[in-house]
């Protein structure tokens, strides 16, 4: 892209957007930054995995939080960590490759197992695999050092900064995901983002006119599985410690929540959903009891779905054209001005019979 | 049988091999070599009769769930939400007022009634929005997850059976033969045994119902063609109702009922749901009998695995269904 254009091609509200991501840990307290802004970035990033299957190829996935845990714990086992269960000490790029290559490989796998089947199935797999994986790792002391799992994992020191003070970290998290957010906006439009979403919304079709339908299934899994992977490197150095918790089931359907949440329309989506979330599990506290976190999160879920299936994206893409259109009596215009036109709503796309 | 085997000759003697195999197993004496390869005889054939216990109680759960898809095409991801329900609320009745049957009756009704509920309020806004449907019963489950746990805690919870099906029974299968000459029969709780026949009466009664009856009829021409039995002035509500009612009043009992034979602890709805799932989609979405064909063979690969393998118990449930997957990715029994 011509340098000169990006100062005409990125709307004001985004620049503002950008300016305050960049800012924010400026005026916000170490909490605000790290607890809020790098937590919810991460959150983000694996749910925008989950948004690119479910937004683009129409698969939604709840294995994204499992390929993500279980680069978290790769990073223990070939890193160091305190537990004294593996931790084989390689150098710190080697680990965060390997460890993501063989996240995305995963991921490929749990895309090879489901691409077989259609729309629902893919759901029941993927959860079954999310299912037998926290159990796996539970279970398995040789490898993954069961019930404990692993503590003591740390970033590097580089550049005389220590990556894990929250300002360093939340740029680093903020990096990482403009980064992956950037990605799947261009893979959207490249020829292999579009025959992954013509593959969504008519599969025989594009099977027809010779395109290769399991492969760019496949793919696409393998590049979602880059984005967790990337994301749960960042969370094995947040969190310090990785544990068969930190991958279980009610987690994986927090990425599912923030997803549907924020809205798999467009990438925005998931980072809105996910500060949505990230703020209600630290402040329901004041709102409700502090052990009824889920029940709040499970309402807003629950509403969001039978309100508003596009999420927080379809309620703005609502109240915009409300507004545009307001002289004009026109109603039910949902998703008529959603912004680009590539993604569309995946449950329009999903009724497979 | 004369068909079949003019059909699958291969396949008939290899099951008939397998079968017979089997018998000998259970009923003759094991000789020393084969204890010395596979471990004692009681660990097999208590293995054995655990794995048919568990598959009972896993075609219970998993027979709702694929009763409700088949008709619905909704995957009701609250079907462990309901089967804990069903624990509990069975769990009250049946100490309040000391009968265990009545705890079992009762939990079936409520969880119908709370699946009817579900149907009628939120599930009828949005028919043949499979995706979203499922969306809505994973926050369903999440809620439910959260308010049991606020209810009954995180304690776990032990039904008291009906004394007579408490302890027990002596199988006629011998174990070994003791140097004094007298045999060692194999004993079993009786309690156990109970759940595998109570499945199976689940699953004759049920094949009665929908091969049977006017409203089973009903319910297979609408797994076949919905729009047309609606069309054929069938009130097509009732039947989803009906069905729905009757798939979560399954979960409920199977609450009951696997609450006794094991015990009531939150995650326990995670647990079936994991059983559920894999039980159908290695049986076939949708079919009772693959519900049945499913749950025996995840419920004896479950055992065998504890026993045999320890550490992989569940991983040898997943390879199963990989398996299944790859080969026949519409289940073993599944239509299409």
């Amino acid at each position: 892209m011509d340098p000169s254009r990006i100062w005409t091609r990125v709307h004001p509200l985004q620049w503002l957007l950008i300016v305050l991501l960049l800012a924010y840990p400026g005026p916000a307290s170490d909490f605000f930054t790290f607890q809020i802004g790098a937590y919810s970035l991460i959150l983000g990033t694996i749910a925008l995995s989950l948004m690119m299957l479910g937004g683009l190829g129409g698969m939604v996935s709840l294995a994204q939080l499992t390929v993500a845990g279980l680069a978290a714990y790769l990073v223990a086992i070939f890193g160091e960590n305190s537990v004294g269960v593996l931790g084989l000490g390689w150098p710190w790029w080697v680990t965060c490759l390997v460890a993501v290559f063989i996240a995305a490989v995963f991921s490929a796998f749990v895309g090879a197992i489901s691409v077989r089947t259609e729309g629902i199935y893919t759901i029941m797999i993927t959860l079954a695999i999310a299912v037998a994986f926290f159990f796996l790792v539970r279970q398995n002391y040789v490898v993954f050092n069961g019930w404990t799992g692993f503590a003591g994992i740390e970033p590097p020191t580089l550049f005389g900064v220590y990556w894990r003070d929250p300002a360093p970290f939340y740029y680093l998290s903020l990096a990482v995901a403009a980064f992956f957010y950037w990605a799947v906006v261009y893979c959207s439009r490249s020829p292999f983002g579009l025959a992954l979403q013509a593959i969504r919304d008519n599969p025989r079709r594009m099977h027809a006119l010779g395109f290769n339908v399991a492969a760019h299934r496949v793919t696409a899994y393998f590049l979602a599985g880059i984005i967790a992977g990337t994301a749960g490197v960042l969370l094995a150095w947040f969190n310090g410690r990785i544990s068969p918790g930190s991958v279980g089931v009610d987690v994986a359907i927090d990425i599912l929540v923030i997803a549907v949440i924020g809205g798999m329309r467009h990438p925005v989506g998931p980072f809105a959903g996910a500060v949505v979330f990230v703020l209600l599990q630290n402040f329901a506290i004041d709102l409700i009891d502090r052990e009824r976190f889920n029940t709040v999160i499970g309402l807003v879920f629950f509403l969001v779905v039978l309100f508003s299936p596009d999420g927080l994206l379809g309620i703005w893409s609502e109240l915009r054209s409300r507004f545009q259109q307001s002289r004009q009596s026109r109603f039910h215009s949902r998703g008529s001005s959603g912004g680009s036109k590539t993604f569309d709503s995946v449950g329009a796309s999903q009724s497979s019979h | 049988m004369g068909r079949l085997f003019g059909r699958h000759p291969n396949w008939t003697i290899a099951v008939l091999l397998a079968a017979v195999v089997l018998v000998w197993l259970i009923f003759a004496v094991w000789p020393e070599w084969l204890v010395n390869v596979i471990g004692r005889k009681k660990t097999f054939v208590n293995t054995l009769i655990n794995g048919l216990t568990l598959a009972g109680l896993y075609f219970l759960v998993a027979s709702g769930f694929t009763l409700i898809f088949g008709l619905m095409r909704n995957v009701n991801l609250a079907h462990g939400a309901m089967y804990l329900l069903g624990a509990y609320i069975g769990y009250e009745v049946a100490e309040a007022s000391g009968n265990w049957f009545l705890g079992l009756v009762v939990a079936f009704l409520a969880v119908a009634l709370f699946g009817v509920l579900m149907q009628v309020l939120i599930f009828r806004r949005m028919e043949g929005d499979d995706l979203r449907q499922t969306m809505v019963t994973i926050a369903i489950s999440i809620i439910a997850a959260d308010l049991m746990l606020a209810v009954w805690t995180g304690t776990t919870y032990q039904f008291t059976p009906p004394e007579w099906l408490f302890g027990a029974i002596t199988l006629p299968i011998v174990s070994v033969v003791k140097s004094s000459g007298d045999a060692v029969f194999i004993k079993y709780p009786a309690y156990r045994l109970a759940v595998f026949f109570l499945a199976v009466a689940v699953g004759i009664a049920l094949w009665v119902f929908l091969n049977r009856t006017r409203v089973g009829m009903m319910v297979r021409a609408g797994v076949n063609d919905r729009d047309m039995l609606a069309a054929s002035g069938v009130n097509i509500q009732l039947v989803f109702m009906l069905v729905f009612g009757l798939g979560a009043g399954l979960a409920g009992l199977a609450g009951v009922v696997g609450g006794t034979a094991l015990s009531i602890a939150p995650g326990e709805d995670l647990r079936y749901l994991l059983a559920s799932l894999v039980v159908v989609i290695v049986g076939g979405l949708g079919s009772i009998s693959g519900a049945a064909v499913g749950a025996l063979i995840i419920g004896l690969a479950e055992q065998f695995g504890l026993a045999y393998f320890p550490t992989y118990g569940v991983v040898f449930t997943f390879l199963i269904m990989v398996l299944v997957l790859a080969v026949r990715p519409q289940g073993i029994m599944g239509g299409r």
